[in-house]
């Protein structure tokens, strides 16, 4: 008697499931027992992978936690690639909906960060321009010209202090969050990815920036979200990390 | 605000980032990789799992896992002596110490 997959899939993403009829070694004898370490080590190996994934919402709901939340992860959302290091995309979506941390509400958007650093990562590489260039160029053809930034920016909004609370439990002596929504902007100055929080109007900025809108509609998007907006501090931010890649007319 | 007068001002805004960005110390530039400095499972890279490279260090100061520093200051960093007494400096070559039996 043979096993068919989706017997086996479903033993093997159920812990409580009944080993499948039939299994062999091959020389005939009974692997049913082996079928029960192989179904450990799916899980085990899945969920590790979770916690090297999403790092800082692995601190902070602790490391037992983490490892019930992943486990019920792991068997909603099977990687759909071979590549692990981009599994968990639906993380976020998963924890919107997860009854268990549902009163820590800012959890969907650190795993949004998480995720976005590790995908920063993998991003292309890519030169910026002179930013020089910027100041060359007559004023009226740089409001209607597009600014690309690099492959690897990634900006995460939230109505939580996000960036904050990524600091306080990633860098040593940070300060403790205080409530504030905050916009944060995932540069790759050289080798890895690094999180900044953006000043006030700088999430419409890079939003507008990122979908393809012009110098001049993004500098409008970010004053119409805050009238206060240093265009300045956000230039000079882009271009110390090499976030500025092209400028098209 | 008319549109000459905001296009004025951007253009200042434009000027005075460019002068912050060359004033700054350039961090972003300001990095390298140092060798044998790390403590056990502490070594730098975001790549997540499945890769090797995230954390994997299982010996402190290994010499084939690496930290970013500032630049210039690898040499200089101030790590435990080895066993046998002999000095123990950062690199910016991968070292043959301190690997996981």
């Amino acid at each position: 008697m043979t096993v068919d997959q989706t017997t086996f899939r479903r033993a093997l993403l159920d812990p409580e499931a009944q080993r499948p009829e039939g299994l062999g070694d091959g020389q005939g004898r009974d692997a049913g027992r082996r079928f029960d370490v192989y179904r450990n080590n799916v899980t085990v190996s899945l969920s590790e992978a979770l916690e090297t994934a999403f790092p800082t919402v692995a601190k902070l709901v602790g490391a037992q936690n983490f490892k019930r939340l992943a486990a019920t992860f792991l068997r909603q959302h099977l990687p759909s690639s071979p590549l692990m290091m981009f599994y968990g995309d639906d993380m976020p979506t998963f924890l919107e909906a997860f009854e268990p941390t549902a009163t820590i509400g800012y959890l969907p958007d650190i795993a949004r960060l998480d995720l976005a650093l590790r995908h920063s990562y993998h991003a292309a590489d890519a030169q910026p321009f002179d930013p020089a260039t910027l100041q060359a160029i007559p004023p009226e053809q740089l409001m209607a010209s597009t600014v690309t930034l690099a492959p690897a920016t990634r900006l995460i909004r939230s109505k939580w202090p996000v960036h904050a609370i990524w600091a306080f439990n990633t860098v040593p002596g940070a300060p403790k969050p205080t409530m504030a929504a905050q916009d944060t902007l995932i540069l790759r100055a050289d080798l890895d990815p690094e999180p900044h929080l953006l000043p006030a109007g700088g999430g419409a900025f890079t939003d507008a920036l990122l979908n393809g809108q012009t110098f001049g509609a993004a500098i409008e998007a970010a004053t119409t979200e805050d009238a206060t907006f240093d265009l300045s501090t956000m230039l000079a931010l882009l271009i110390v990390n090499n976030a500025l890649t092209d400028l098209k007319d | 605000m008319s549109n000459t007068v905001k296009t004025i001002a951007v253009a200042g805004a434009v000027a005075a980032a460019l002068a912050a960005s060359l004033s700054a110390p350039a961090h972003a530039q300001a990095k390298e990789k140092c060798f044998g400095v790390s403590l056990a499972g502490k070594n730098d890279c975001a790549a997540g799992p499945g890769t090797t490279c995230a954390g994997t260090s299982s010996v402190d100061y290994q010499g084939n896992a690496w930290t970013l520093v500032d630049a210039g200051t690898c040499a200089d960093i101030e790590l435990p002596t080895m066993a046998d007494g002999a000095a123990r400096t950062g690199s910016l070559e991968e070292l043959s110490r301190d690997l996981p039996a």
